[in-house]
């Protein structure tokens, strides 16, 4: 995935130059190693600090919010899914978007990486075609990249972009042989008690720093529930209660949008997995309404949705 | 260990509804501690919190004087849950008061000097302390000319309605009524906007302090007309609002550059507010 | 001052009878990562750590902390009026902190126990709390402690210092505090010159491994307008998604909040950590925000830190150099690169 990186350099410059975009939105090489920042390049001058590798995992689709200008964007697989889902919610046009579309291999799980060295210090990270060389002050070690794929990515079967201008490499095989709902089904047959400490557990460590809800690009309502006052729908100390609270609802505002980018679990300073809840929905929403979010610009994700002659009874 | 977290029981004495609108009322406390109103002596202009258990807290302006014994008096406008909560309750009903806080209109410097305050709307509550504590027999002749402009939308949103058609008949005063408009065909008072009044009022800023409360649209408009007449930035005083919880300085939120609007204001002068970051 | 050296195996037993007089916190192995806990229910301290992902500010300002409790019992004579809350200020030792983090504590002192008000809980817990710090042998390429005016074996704001010279500590008490805490530990031999020649090297190699420059030496003469209105804060807050990790990871981040919270006929007035990142922490009641736009509130956080810190108290940065919100921002907004920025500016 590294050499995308010259690939996308050269389009934005393209774009920056003839003019065809305001802004470009791309990653730059982080300070640290396995960290990249999301940058927004309105210079030709600057795209040589646009950068590429299989660190790259937060969701750009979150910096397109309400955007009024004409954007470049590097959308992978399930960042393009998040494009397509703000356009079916009128956060953005799609005819402001040049979209760069990056077939995906998956992204690297930093944490995983920092388990198998026994958390020592990297000094830099090597990527060189489907292996990785870990440098550090003593040690390098070169392991292959598709065992280190972040969970989401290991199971995506969505790895090319759904919607693109341009697209820097040809396109990946989709996966096919996946089971992504396996660890969802192992939760549905928990007995409910086990289940409710399950939970408990999960999130037991849960700061309430809303970096799950704040890296999620489905998250952009002006006032998330959790600020609102009049009422007051969770509390705001580290309440067990309240902080399940707040993952539970905001898993549920995501059902149907939901394209298990990631992001939320990455971002997680404290390493909650609450994909366990959001996956969960997605699993009901394929079930219960062969739906995935994203794949189209021509329908509203089914919660999102009413038909007078829709056949559920309740609804009527 | 003292802990200054922990509010003064009170009792609510007395609710008045100011306005028209039924937005603003005002409580008088008494305090269930006697002695504790002794640890609550302030200075027109400082604040407190109003503490209502279960609900929070928020930070009001004091409105009564330190000259008016017996009690200490809020005029609250009701906008969230607390203020909410608070208007509905009763006589009788038992809270907390939580200071007094902040720092207070520079009383010393005023002596001897002309006083100007100019207040609009419900921003006019520590301007309130301030005219009745300045009137008081013992401070009266501490101060030069004392003039007030104040100014509500219309004659129905003005505060302390009573108080006003007395100050108009002072003579130790120059007192100017003023509302934005009005149907009423025997208002007997000025018709127009704080800043237009205080030009016509107005007529020099020599040896005088300025005091300015009101919507931030008022003292954007009123500051030119301030600077006209000649007052210095280190003449126009100013009372800042800001999200608050604490009122000690600590928790952290209340901050214009490196100064707590908590502890080091709410009283600033537009000098000190220039050598600050505009963001308040 | 006492000075000692415990085998590893001693000083592991000698916290164990410590708990007899302390509640003795220590890093222990929590997953990926290191937390401060309390050795109990067979807990071990494992001090062979980097740093803890959490700073151990919450030892001394909890998350959310009870500040007072009330009925609403009509009933009751006392309904609607706050109560103390029963605490716990009983001694508390927190072993093994690192230098960073106690340096840390001396500079929210200045927030929290000031001339004109003391903040009764964080006073008391720290009073009541022995920090016997940990020299850093090996820094992270992520510290920076001696830039802002740390040292990887600072004993700035400990009580007693803990090296580790490979199958032993050397643990030299440093306040009275401190004496009455190594006093208490049974076991060790009193330092030999040989145990602390090696200490000296330690520290000497320690420093030697920093060399990351962040330079604040500009940032005082700085005018804050000026700094504020810098032309960079929009690029510098872009990729920021203005949640709560640096300032919540940061263990010089002292803000909070106040809420009420009930449960059937009685409550609790708790203070929750809070964080300038946002938007509710400044919104008034009139809808008015002050820092509505993120780089508002990213720039808070940086100016208050880098700037108007430094102005209030005259002392150097609201920083310490432990380089958590470096390590563990989600996208990568580095302080020693935006401190950079501001004393070139």
């Amino acid at each position: 995935m590294i050499e995308y990186g010259e690939k996308i350099r050269e389009i934005a410059l393209k774009l920056l130059k003839n003019k065809e975009v305001d802004v470009f939105i791309g990653y730059k090489k982080g300070t640290v190693p396995m960290m990249n920042e999301p940058v927004l390049i309105t210079d030709p001058d600057q795209v040589e600090s646009l950068y590429w590798d299989s660190f790259c995992a937060l969701n750009l689709c979150n910096y397109l919010t309400k955007r009024t200008d004409k954007i470049g964007i590097v959308a992978t697989g399930c960042n393009s899914r998040n494009i397509a889902t703000h356009i079916v919610e009128n956060q953005i046009k799609r005819d402001q978007l040049y979209i760069v579309g990056v077939p995906c291999e998956g992204m690297i799980d930093h944490r995983a990486v920092m388990r198998t060295i026994k958390q020592r210090e990297i000094t830099d990270i090597r990527e060189e075609g489907d292996r990785f060389t870990v440098v550090g002050k003593d040690f390098e070690e070169t392991f292959e990249k598709k065992t280190f794929l972040q969970n989401n990515c290991a199971t995506c079967t969505h790895r090319n972009p759904v919607i693109y201008d341009e697209m820097v490499g040809e396109p990946v095989e989709e996966q096919t042989d996946v089971a992504p709902f396996k660890d969802v089904e192992k939760i549905e047959q928990m007995a409910p008690e086990k289940r409710q400490g399950f939970f408990a557990r999960l999130t037991s460590r849960c700061l309430r720093c809303y970096a799950c809800r704040n890296a999620c690009p489905l998250c952009y309502c002006p006032t998330c529930f959790v600020d609102e006052s009049t009422p007051q729908w969770v509390g705001k100390s580290i309440d067990p209660t309240d902080t399940l609270t707040f993952h539970f609802l905001r898993a549920y505002h995501c059902a149907g949008r939901c394209t298990d980018c990631g992001a939320c679990e990455r971002v997680c300073p404290v390493g909650i997995k609450m994909r366990q809840f959001t996956k969960k929905l997605n699993k009901d929403c394929q079930e219960l309404f062969s739906w995935e979010a994203g794949l189209t610009l021509d329908q509203r994700p089914p919660l999102d949705v009413y038909s007078p002659d829709d056949y559920n009874e309740f609804i009527k | 260990m003292e802990n200054p977290y922990l509010p003064y029981p009170v009792r609510i004495d007395s609710i008045v509804t100011e306005t028209e609108d039924r937005n603003l009322k005002t409580f008088r406390f008494v305090f269930i501690n006697p002695e504790d109103e002794e640890k609550f002596a302030y200075t027109p202009g400082q604040f407190a919190e109003l503490s209502i258990a279960g609900k929070g807290e928020i930070p009001i302006g004091i409105a009564s004087s330190p000259t008016e014994k017996g009690f200490v008096a809020f005029t609250v406008n009701k906008t969230g849950v607390v203020t909410t909560h608070l208007h509905n309750m009763k006589e009788g009903d038992v809270m907390g008061i939580r200071g007094p806080l902040g720092n207070w209109y520079p009383w010393e410097e005023m002596e001897g000097k002309n006083v100007v305050i100019i207040g609009g709307g419900f921003a006019f509550t520590t301007l309130r302390s301030s005219i009745i504590y300045m009137l008081h027999p013992d401070n009266r002749p501490k101060f030069k000319d004392i003039t007030v402009v104040y100014g509500a939308r219309n004659p129905g949103m003005l505060l302390y309605r009573d108080e006003l058609a007395q100050w108009e008949q002072r003579d130790d005063m120059d007192m100017h009524i003023t509302v934005d408009g009005t149907d009423d065909p025997d208002w007997k008072y000025n018709v127009g906007f704080v800043p237009a009044i205080t030009e016509d009022k107005i007529t020099s800023a020599d040896n005088a302090i300025a005091t300015v409360c009101g919507p931030p649209i008022m003292i954007r408009f009123t500051q030119p007309v301030l600077e006209k007449l000649g007052f210095p930035p280190e003449r126009i005083i100013l009372s800042l609002e800001m999200r608050m919880k604490c009122g000690i300085g600590i928790c952290g939120r209340c901050n214009i550059g490196d100064q707590y609007v908590c502890k080091d204001g709410p009283v600033f002068t537009l000098a000190q507010l220039k050598q600050l970051p505009g963001e308040y | 001052m006492t000075a000692k050296i415990f085998s590893k195996k001693e000083w592991t037993q000698a916290l164990e009878e410590l708990k007899q007089a302390y509640r003795v916190f220590a890093p222990v192995k929590d997953g990926d990562f290191h937390t401060f806990m309390p050795l109990e229910n067979g807990k071990q301290p494992d001090f062979d750590y980097p740093n803890s992902r959490l700073s151990p500010k919450s030892l001394v300002y909890p998350e959310s902390e009870r500040m007072f409790e009330f009925s609403l019992d009509e009933s009751d004579s006392d309904a609607y009026i706050l109560k103390e809350a029963p605490k716990d200020f009983s001694p508390q030792a927190v072993v093994g902190i690192r230098p960073c983090d106690s340096h840390a504590f001396q500079i929210v002192k200045r927030n929290f126990d000031n001339p004109e008000y003391q903040d009764p809980y964080w006073v008391q817990h720290f009073e009541s709390t022995t920090l016997v710090g940990l020299g850093c042998n090996t820094p992270c390429s992520t510290c920076f402690c001696t830039e802002v005016g740390g040292d990887p074996f600072s004993e700035h704001g400990l009580d007693a210092l803990m090296i580790d010279l490979g199958e032993s500590y050397l643990v030299k008490a440093l306040t009275d505090k401190g004496e009455a805490f190594l006093n208490s530990a049974s076991g060790g031999n009193s330092a030999d010159d040989a145990g602390l020649q090696k200490a000296e090297e330690l520290a000497a190699s320690a420093r030697e491994q920093i060399k990351v420059s962040v330079p604040t030496d500009k940032l005082q003469d700085k005018v804050a307008t000026d700094l504020f209105e810098a032309p960079f804060w929009e690029e510098v807050a872009f990729a920021c998604l203005n949640c709560g990790t640096c300032t919540y990871l940061c263990p010089t981040c002292w803000c909070f909040d106040i809420q009420d919270e009930i449960s059937g006929k009685r409550g609790d007035r708790i203070r929750n950590w809070d964080s300038c990142m946002f938007p509710l922490f400044t919104l008034h009641g009139s809808g008015h925000n002050p820092r509505d736009q993120k780089h508002q509130r990213v720039r808070q956080r940086f100016m208050h830190k880098l700037k108007y810190y430094v102005d209030k108290y005259q002392d150097g940065v609201q920083c310490s150099g432990c380089g958590r919100c470096v390590r563990y921002c989600p996208v990568n907004i580095d302080i020693r690169e935006v401190c950079r920025k501001m004393n070139e500016f």
